[in-house]
Parts: C-alpha cells; sequence; structure tokens
C-alpha cells in the first residue's frame, strides 16, 4: 500500500524548506516553486483519493502507517484516513494553489502601501520576505494535513498546536493595521484551547493505563470504558478547544480579528481549513471517545449552535468591515456545522462534514474577491464603495455567485449540505431545525446587502481607475466556483466518501438514526 | 587510653566527576598565582574545559557501569539520578564557561569588571567600564561552584548537603557582583543574593538539626527508616521538613521564596545568569528529589499538601509577575520561577515517571536557558546590553536569525509541540496525572497559558513592530557563543522531535539507591 498521507504531509515542508533556502531577491522563483509544489500535492491527493476504497467491506481507515515514536509515553506516529479526513485533506489540497495564486503579489504591495508602516522608501532589508510568506504556507499546509490524518491522540495534539506557529506568523507580520493585536489574540485563544485539551489528552491516557499498557492510539481510546464522571470532564476538555477553533458561539470573538487582520490567503486557510480542526474534532474524538458524555451534552451543543446561527447572522449584517463580515458569516455557518455534528443522524452528521468542504470553498471564494476588491480599493469599508459591477463587471459576477454559494442557493453545493443538515436535525432536534433555517434568511440578507451597497448604485469617482479582475485572479476564483456548481448538480462522489465514516462514527457513538433516511443504502 | 579512630574507607572512583571539577578549580588558584598575565586567560578557559570534559567523560564511564552504591559510609550517594544531573551539569558548565570566555562582545573584552571591589560611580569605577584589563578569577571561582554543584545532588547526608550547598553558593555571590556595566544594579544583586542566601542556609541548616533530633541521624537512610516507625515526634519532622524545604525551595527559586530571582537575573552579569539559571536550578532540584525521595518518600502525605501549595504559587505566580516585565533578563527571570513550578509538579507525583519526568525537564529546560541568554548578550548598545524590551523592537527585521532562534526557544520554554519544552512539560503533567494529581495539572496547563502570552509578547515585538533607527545592534559572537547558542537550540530542536533516546535514558536512571 502506498503510505499516501506521509508523502502528501512531506511534500510541502520539503518544497517549504526549499523555498525558505534560496538565495535572497529570487522572490519569482520562490513563488514558483511554491505554486509547483502545491500542484504536486494536489496531484498526489488527487491520485489518493482514487485510490481509497468506498467498496462496502472497505475499512474505516485507509493507508494507515503506523510506527513507534515516543514509546516512554506510548506514542506513535500514526495516520490513517476516514471518509472525513479524505475529504478534508483533499479540500487543503484544493484551498493551497488557490491561495498561493491569488497571492501572487500581495507581499510587495504590502510593502508598497504607504498606509504600511514600512513604506515604499523602506530599505530592502527592512521589507516583508516574500520568500517567507510563501515557505509559512507551505509549512502550515503540512501541519493542516498532518492533523487531519493523525490517527495518534498525541500526534493530533502536536500538529493541532504546532499550526498555530506558522498561522500566527502569517497574521503578525504580513497582515493589516491591528495585526498584531489580532496575532496574539488568535494565538492565545488556541493555546488556552489547546492547553485544556492537553490536559484531557493526559487524562485520557492514565484512563487508559487503568485497562491496559497506556496508549494514545485512536481505535484503542475509543473502546475504552469510562465512568461517566470521567467522560464528563475530559469531553468538555476536548470539546472547550474544539468549540474555541470552529469557533463556536460564545468562544468565536477571536475570530472577525484574525479573520480581518490576515492577508487574504491567510484568512481563507484560516477560516477554510483551520477552524474546520475544530468541527472535525468534534466528530472525531468528542463523539467517539466519550459517548456518553456527547450524547448528555449535545442539547446544550445545539443550543449553542443555534444561538451561533442567528448571532453571527445578525451581527455579520451589522458590520462594516466586508473581512469581518465574511468573518461573522462563518460564526454562523459554524452554527450549522456544529448543529448536524451533534444532531447524531448520518443525514445531519453527512450534511456536516459536506458543509465543511463546501464551506471552506465557498467562503474561501468570498474571501479572495473581497480581498481582490480590497486591494484595489485600498479599503476594507463597506461604505468607501458604490457601484463597482459598472466598471469591473467580472469582479462584481464573481462576487455576486461566492454569495450565493454561502446563502446556500439550490444549486450550488452549498444548498445540499445546509438542507441535509437542516433536515437531519429536524428529525430529532425540531425546534433548533427550525430556529436555524431562518438563518438562511438572514444570510440571504446580509449577503445580498453587501453585494447592493458596494457593485450597485452610482460608481463614485474615486473608483473611476478601478480595474477588473486579471487573468490570474480569476484563474485563481475558477476552480472554486467549479466545484461548487458541480457539487451543487452532483454531490455523490463527495457524500459517498463521507457517509460510511459519519456511520461508524454514530455507532462509536452507540446511536442510531430515529428514522429511516434517504441517504442510507439499505 | 586512647581509642583508635577508625579512618572511612572511601571509594574514589565513583567521586571521580567531583574530583576533578574541584581539582581544576584548585588548579585554576595556582594559575592565578603562578602563570604570567597574558597567558592567563588562555590557561585558564583551556583548564577548565578540560576538567568538564574529563568529569563528563567519568559520568558517562561510571553511567556504563551502572554505578549504584553508596560510598563515603554512606554520605554519598552515586546513581542513576546523581549521574543523569551529573552529567547535565557537565554540559552545560561548559556552555556557561564558554560565555564566560567570550571576548568579542563587549569591545572592552568580556562581561567580567576586573577590580569589582570599587565604589560604584566612583571615577576609578566609570574608567573600568571600558578597561580592557581581564580578570580571570571568575573561571575557578566558576569551577568551585560547579563542584559543588556537582556534589549537591549526590549528598546522601543532610550535613554533607549543607556543605555542598555552601560551596555552590558562595563562589555564585561573588560572581553577581561582577558585572562589567551597571555596577550598582550587579552589587545589589550580589548582596541581595548573599543576604538572603545566608538566610536560607540557616533555615537549611536548623532543619537539618531537627531532624537529627527526630531521627538521630542526618543520614537520609536513617530519616527514611525513622518516618516507617511509629511513635516519634511528628512535630520535630514536620518542622524539620518544612525548613529543610525553605532551603531548598529558596535555591530553586519557589514562591515564596523567589524575591531575590529577578534582580539577581538582572543584576549578574549574563553568562553568571546563565550559569545560575541552568545549573544550579538543575543542581539544586537533583538535591530536592533526593531529599524528597528518599528521605520522605514514604512520608509522603506528611510533605505533599505543603508542595502542592508552593507548586500553585510557583505556577501561577511566577507566570502572572512576569506579564507585567519590561526587561528580558527580569522576564527570563520570573519565567525561570514558572518553570519551577511545573519542575515541582514532576516532584509531586512521587512515582518513578515523577522522577524520570524532573530529569528529562531539567535537561531540556537547562539546554534551552543557558541559549537564551546567551541570545540575550549578543543583543546591545552603547551602553552595554539592551535588555529593555522595548529596545528589542522589530529585531526580527534588523537580524533575522537571531531573533528566529530566540523565538524558537521561547517557544520551547512556552511549550509549543515539536521542541523539547512541550515534550518535558507532557512528561511531568503526566506523571503527576498518573500520581493522582490531576487537578495540579490543571493549574499547570492554565499557567503555561499564560507564560504564553509574555513569551508571545516578545516574538510580537521582535517580528511584528517596525525596528526604531536608534536601536540595539546585534553584536557577532565568536565562536564560543556560537557554540553554545548552537548546542542548546539542536537539543531543543533534536529533544522535540525525538525525544526517546533521552526519556529512555532518564528512565534508566530514575533509581535512588538507598
Amino acid at each position: 500500500m502506498t503510505p499516501w498521507l506521509t508523502i502528501i504531509g512531506v511534500v510541502p515542508l520539503a518544497g517549504a524548506l526549499v523555498v525558505a533556502l534560496l538565495p535572497k531577491g529570487r522572490d519569482l522563483l520562490a513563488k514558483q516553486v511554491a505554486l509547483g509544489t502545491s500542484l504536486v500535492v494536489l496531484a498526489l491527493t488527487i491520485a489518493m483519493c482514487l485510490d481509497f476504497s468506498t467498496a462496502k467491506d472497505a475499512p474505516r481507515f485507509q493507508f494507515v502507517q503506523s510506527y513507534d515514536w515516543i514509546k516512554a509515553f506510548g506514542v506513535s506516529y500514526s495516520v490513517g484516513a476516514d471518509g472525513i479526513a479524505l475529504v478534508l485533506i483533499a479540500l487543503i489540497a484544493v484551498l493551497v494553489p488557490v491561495v498561493l495564486l491569488a497571492s501572487w503579489d500581495d507581499v510587495e504591495k504590502l510593502d508598497a502601501d504607504p498606509a504600511s508602516a514600512t513604506g515604499k522608501d523602506a530599505p530592502l532589508s527592512l521589507r516583508r520576505s516574500v520568500k517567507g510568506f510563501f515557505a509559512l504556507l507551505l509549512v502550515l499546509e503540512t501541519m493542516m494535513i498532518g492533523v487531519f490524518a493523525a490517527t495518534d491522540v498525541f500526534l493530533f495534539y502536536v500538529f493541532f498546536e504546532a499550526m498555530l506557529i506558522p498561522m500566527y506568523f502569517l497574521i503578525g507580520t504580513y497582515g493589516g493595521p491591528r495585526r498584531s493585536y489580532a496575532a496574539v489574540k488568535f494565538l492565545l485563544y488556541s493555546l488556552v484551547g489547546g492547553l485544556l485539551m492537553l490536559a484531557a489528552v493526559i487524562g485520557l491516557y492514565v484512563a487508559s493505563t487503568r485497562q491496559g499498557p497506556g496508549t494514545f492510539s485512536f481505535e484503542a481510546l475509543a473502546a475504552l470504558d469510562m465512568s461517566h464522571f470521567t467522560q464528563g470532564w475530559l469531553f468538555l476538555g476536548f470539546f472547550i478547544a474544539f468549540a474555541i477553533k470552529a469557533p463556536l458561539f460564545p468562544f468565536h470573538t477571536w475570530l472577525p480579528d484574525a479573520g480581518a487582520e490576515s492577508p487574504t490567503g491567510g484568512a481563507v486557510l484560516l477560516v477554510g481549513v483551520l477552524d474546520k480542526v475544530g468541527t472535525f474534532g468534534f466528530l472525531r474524538y468528542c463523539i467517539p471517545l466519550f459517548p456518553w458524555a456527547a450524547r448528555e451534552f449535545a442539547p446544550y451543543v445545539i443550543t449553542l449552535s443555534v444561538i451561533g446561527v442567528i448571532y453571527g447572522a445578525l451581527l455579520a449584517m451589522g458590520q462594516k468591515d466586508m473581512k469581518r463580515l465574511v468573518s461573522y458569516t462563518s460564526v454562523a455557518h459554524f452554527g450549522f456545522i456544529g448543529m448536524g455534528c451533534f444532531a447524531f443522524t448520518t443525514q445531519a452528521g453527512t450534511g456536516s462534514v459536506f458543509y465543511m468542504v463546501n464551506h471552506g470553498l465557498s467562503t474561501g471564494a468570498l474571501f479572495l474577491v473581497i480581498g481582490f476588491l480590497i486591494d484595489r480599493g485600498r479599503s476594507r469599508l463597506i461604505s468607501d464603495y458604490s457601484g463597482i459591477a459598472k466598471i469591473a463587471p467580472t469582479l462584481a459576477a464573481l462576487f455576486f455567485v461566492s454569495g450565493l454559494s454561502s446563502l446556500a442557493l439550490p444549486g450550488l453545493s452549498t444548498f445540499i449540505s445546509e438542507f441535509l443538515t437542516l433536515v437531519g436535525t429536524y428529525t430529532r432536534y425540531p425546534v433548533a431545525a427550525v430556529i436555524a433555517t431562518t438563518g438562511i434568511v438572514l444570510a440571504a440578507l446580509y449577503i445580498l446587502l453587501v453585494f447592493q451597497r458596494t457593485m450597485q448604485g452610482p460608481l463614485s469617482t474615486a473608483h473611476a481607475h478601478l480595474k477588473d479582475l486579471r487573468g490570474r485572479e480569476v484563474a485563481a476564483l475558477a476552480p472554486l466556483l467549479a466545484l461548487m456548481i458541480f457539487l451543487g448538480f452532483y454531490p455523490k462522489p463527495v457524500t459517498d466518501v463521507i457517509t460510511p465514516a459519519v456511520q461508524a462514527t454514530l455507532q462509536d457513538a452507540g446511536t442510531t438514526d430515529p428514522t429511516p433516511t434517504q441517504l442510507q443504502s439499505k | 587510653m586512647p581509642t583508635d579512630i577508625q579512618a572511612p574507607s572511601i571509594a574514589y572512583l565513583p567521586l571521580l566527576p567531583i574530583l576533578i571539577v574541584f581539582g581544576v578549580a584548585v588548579v585554576g588558584v595556582l594559575i592565578e598565582a603562578f602563570v604570567p598575565e597574558q597567558l592567563r586567560r588562555t590557561s585558564q578557559v583551556g583548564t577548565a574545559l578540560a576538567g568538564l570534559l574529563a568529569a563528563l567523560g567519568s559520568v558517562i564511564y561510571l553511567a556504563e557501569e551502572g554505578t549504584r552504591r553508596l560510598v563515603a559510609e554512606a554520605a554519598l550517594a552515586i546513581d542513576g539520578p546523581t549521574l543523569f544531573v551529573q552529567g547535565t551539569l557537565c554540559v552545560l558548565g561548559i556552555g556557561s564557561i564558554l560565555m564566560l570566555a567570550e571576548r568579542r562582545l563587549d569591545q572592552s573584552g568580556g562581561e567580567v569588571v576586573s577590580q569589582a571591589a570599587n565604589l560604584p560611580g566612583s571615577r576609578d569605577d566609570v574608567a573600568l567600564a571600558e578597561s580592557t584589563r581581564v580578570q580571570t578569577e571568575v573561571y575557578p571561582l566558576a569551577m568551585f561552584a560547579l563542584g559543588g554543584m556537582l556534589l549537591f545532588p549526590a549528598c546522601n547526608n543532610l550535613l554533607l548537603m549543607f556543605v555542598a550547598l555552601e560551596v555552590l553558593s558562595l563562589p555564585l555571590y561573588l560572581l553577581a557582583g561582577l558585572a562589567r556595566r551597571r555596577r550598582l544594579l550587579s552589587q545589589e544583586a550580589a548582596l541581595k543574593y548573599f543576604l538572603l542566601g545566608a538566610f536560607a542556609s540557616a533555615f537549611f541548616l536548623y532543619g537539618v538539626a531537627l531532624l537529627y533530633g527526630y531521627a538521630g541521624s542526618v543520614d537520609l537512610g536513617d530519616i527514611a527508616t525513622a518516618t516507617a516507625q511509629p511513635g516519634k515526634s511528628d512535630t520535630l519532622l514536620f518542622l524539620g521538613i518544612a525548613l529543610l524545604a525553605v532551603g531548598l525551595l529558596f535555591k530553586v527559586g519557589a514562591v515564596p521564596f523567589q524575591a531575590w530571582t529577578p534582580d539577581v537575573y538582572q543584576g549578574s552579569p549574563t553568562p553568571v545568569t546563565a550559569l545560575m539559571a541552568a545549573c544550579t536550578k538543575v543542581a539544586a532540584f537533583g538535591a530536592l528529589l533526593r531529599v524528597f525521595y528518599v528521605g520522605f518518600g514514604t512520608a509522603g502525605w506528611d510533605w505533599r499538601p505543603m508542595m502542592w501549595v508552593v507548586a500553585i504559587l510557583t505556577m501561577v505566580g511566577g507566570a502572572v509577575l512576569a506579564v507585567t516585565q519590561t526587561d528580558v533578563k527580569r522576564m527570563l527571570a520570573y519565567s525561570s520561577v514558572a518553570h519551577t513550578g511545573f519542575l515541582l509538579v514532576g516532584v509531586i507525583a512521587l512515582n518513578r515517571n515523577g522522577l524520570s519526568g524532573t530529569l528529562f525537564y531539567l535537561l531540556t529546560y537547562g539546554f534551552t536557558t543557558i541559549a537564551s541568554f546567551a541570545v540575550v548578550g549578543l543583543v546591545r548598545d552603547s551602553s552595554g546590553e539592551a535588555t529593555h524590551l522595548a529596545q528589542w523592537a522589530g529585531l526580527g527585521k534588523k537580524s533575522p536569525l537571531v531573533a528566529s532562534v530566540f523565538a524558537l526557544l521561547l517557544f520551547a520554554l512556552a511549550g509549543i509541540p515539536l521542541t523539547s519544552g512541550f515534550m518535558a512539560k507532557f512528561a511531568v503533567f503526566k506523571a503527576a496525572s498518573e500520581g493522582g494529581a490531576t487537578a495540579l495539572v490543571v493549574v499547570g496547563v492554565i499557567a503555561s497559558a499564560i507564560t504564553a502570552f509574555f513569551y508571545a509578547r516578545v516574538v510580537v515585538l521582535m517580528f511584528f513592530q517596525e525596528p526604531s533607527v536608534e536601536g540595539p545592534t546585534v553584536a557577532v559572537p565568536s565562536m564560543l557563543t556560537a557554540v553554545t547558542i548552537a548546542l542548546g537550540v539542536a537539543v531543543t530542536v533534536v529533544l522535540g522531535v525525538f525525544p526517546q533516546p533521552v526519556l529512555d535514558l532518564a528512565g534508566k536512571a530514575a533509581l535512588f539507591v538507598r
């Protein structure tokens, strides 16, 4: 068997090393190497996905590798992918080249911006490093793949925490005016959650030593028999970490700052992938490892999720800053995903995993379009724009499609996931599903309002010189939009991969669907 | 009729590392007396390094032999923990000596003043700052301190432990007062350290006396036997443990005995601070582990509640106080207080994993710390080291390499995965959780989060802020400091990714001879 996951994980790291070691001044080469590396990863990931078996008797985890790493702690280097991890890794592989392409000149522009503290005339040595930016993005890719591929809780934790460092530098070095505040806030929120999880990871290990040799292996831990008291506390340790990461209301306050101040490419990966680690963690760790606690806490989690759906949407409507707006829409979307995870039905689970993928595509596209707009208009405020569609029709059109995808228009993939999540939740928690549905209406409001204010109306003279999207920018957006439309009409390849993994998760949780569902192939 | 006094038979071989280092220290004194001035520095540094290497070699030899025995009438225990600590100390000692020998950073050649007794601020004293005269007594002083440190964790007899404590402390009091620049601060540091240290030693000695009253012996083995027997005076035992703990906790810098740490760390010459922060802590924890595991191991119920309180205060207090610091050395001082708290969590575990985890933590912490102080010594302006945090703004743009190295070390201190600091923290927290101290682990992770805040703040300063025009420059070190930094960084990274061999070593070493 090909060790796909290790190869895919190592390639970006090697690419990052090459980029970092290139001599000074070879910026273009650095960009090309980085893009090339990410395309290689994409090609390898496609090959891996084709190799993934969806046969009925296929094992849950495929491409499994396991080697002893730290014997003294009972830690192993164990990787493997179930359907959920596979689609998320595929999402990373798609997003990274898109982000690299979209951020091609971002660092130079940042330094050329007179508002930036370095300024145009800054000596070369004080300018931001271009290859540093691209190397950090590639390192981040390795960490993100690792976090989804790990099947050893310790290894997962290592990636979970180590992932923060490249993102921290991306925000802090290449971000907007309040970047250092946002970077520190991001780091500290995540670290606090991560460290609580560390206590829980240790607790889990100690619990495992009471029933045999201590281990961090996911499958061994999932089979563990724990008291309700232990489960409750350990669940909370993991849950808070993931809820901060996701972010679920009321742990979301870091996201608008981090999302708004990151460079656009960083924001896409932050909201598109990093945050998914939280909801992925719900499904992979919180529910199978602590089934009793997960069932017990589910109503509370669903309540928080529904509050997040409404609260995020309302706040998004009130934002003046476009990047903050998109960040708040994500809070609403993560409410949907969290609700789907804890509804304990196959439909809702499949829907929420598919939602994770679609949210990565649609919010990624939205962030990129807005990033292109901000790049031209030099302002993040909605009120600074008007009538842009007249001079930049392509930008406006792509903005519109991305926006529609964010509000889950039928025909786009987001609709399917949102629908599945709501239907799946309804069978168990009808009230929650009904309230969450109003979130769709609110979504239409916040997206269409921002589109109307910026793209339509009279064109202000200040923006008369504004240019439409360039080829490179369209090329970056095109794959995302194509995937959204394709999966909107034909989601089967993805849902087929997800469903067995979700069913296995529900089995671990000891729950069954309350009513027979459409997707369950009998 | 006079009775014959039996001379104790002493096996000298297990004492070889200690004897070598003391021997080299004495040779150092002779060099001061007989070698002409221009050759002194070279010969001092050469002998010191050769001595430490030889000591390291003999430690490795003894460890290979599997030495586990009481020597000198059970006054000294040469066993796994002793040898592990001694080996760590030898390597860290080499790093400290290399830093002391560095001449390129300060334009006048060296961090140490040539005549420490001048009145601070007087004309003679001001002239000294620029004087190129070199003083070389620091090397024998450092070697005596290191000798005491090698002896300290090996003591199985409380009276001998007191002697070791004094042998390691007295040279350090002197060394603290030898900074070339900011003389007043340095002298204050020396005096503070001496006065408080003397108090702590007195407490220690009083504790020894009470324990003698309790057990009728100052031998740790006898005390352990006594604690297992019923019908003894618990008052003497409790008071004895408490007073003894004061002396030891002072040396490791635990709250509420930490007050000296920031002042002394800030005022001492940076190489001496590195020696204190890395080596003293390792040695003192070696002794602390022996006292509490061997002497009071069976009386765990009597001292663990007290240690819980101290550990919590130390972790939280160190972390919170560090947040408010504006000086790099003071911040690292409080961070070392917080780390003392994490180490105490390992001590409280009171099981074999706790012992091996603490030993592993000591090693990783020592290397990370010594490299951090070496980096601090590189950042300078016209008046010497630029230790004010505001001066570090934008360092990442001026000298990316130094700033990246420092950021890595700070992340290791914060316990971010893929650095040795994470593995070490994990080892002690895991052991404590296994030992039933889960609540302590929760406090520990919260304190870790607070420490992460101020480490991250320094990274923000270095990388995310613009450098000021008249900011400090980064001096290019000679091989001496570069080797120290490289060693620290290499250990930090390698043990963060492949800690297994050293964890095995610590695991094998983690057995006291009784």
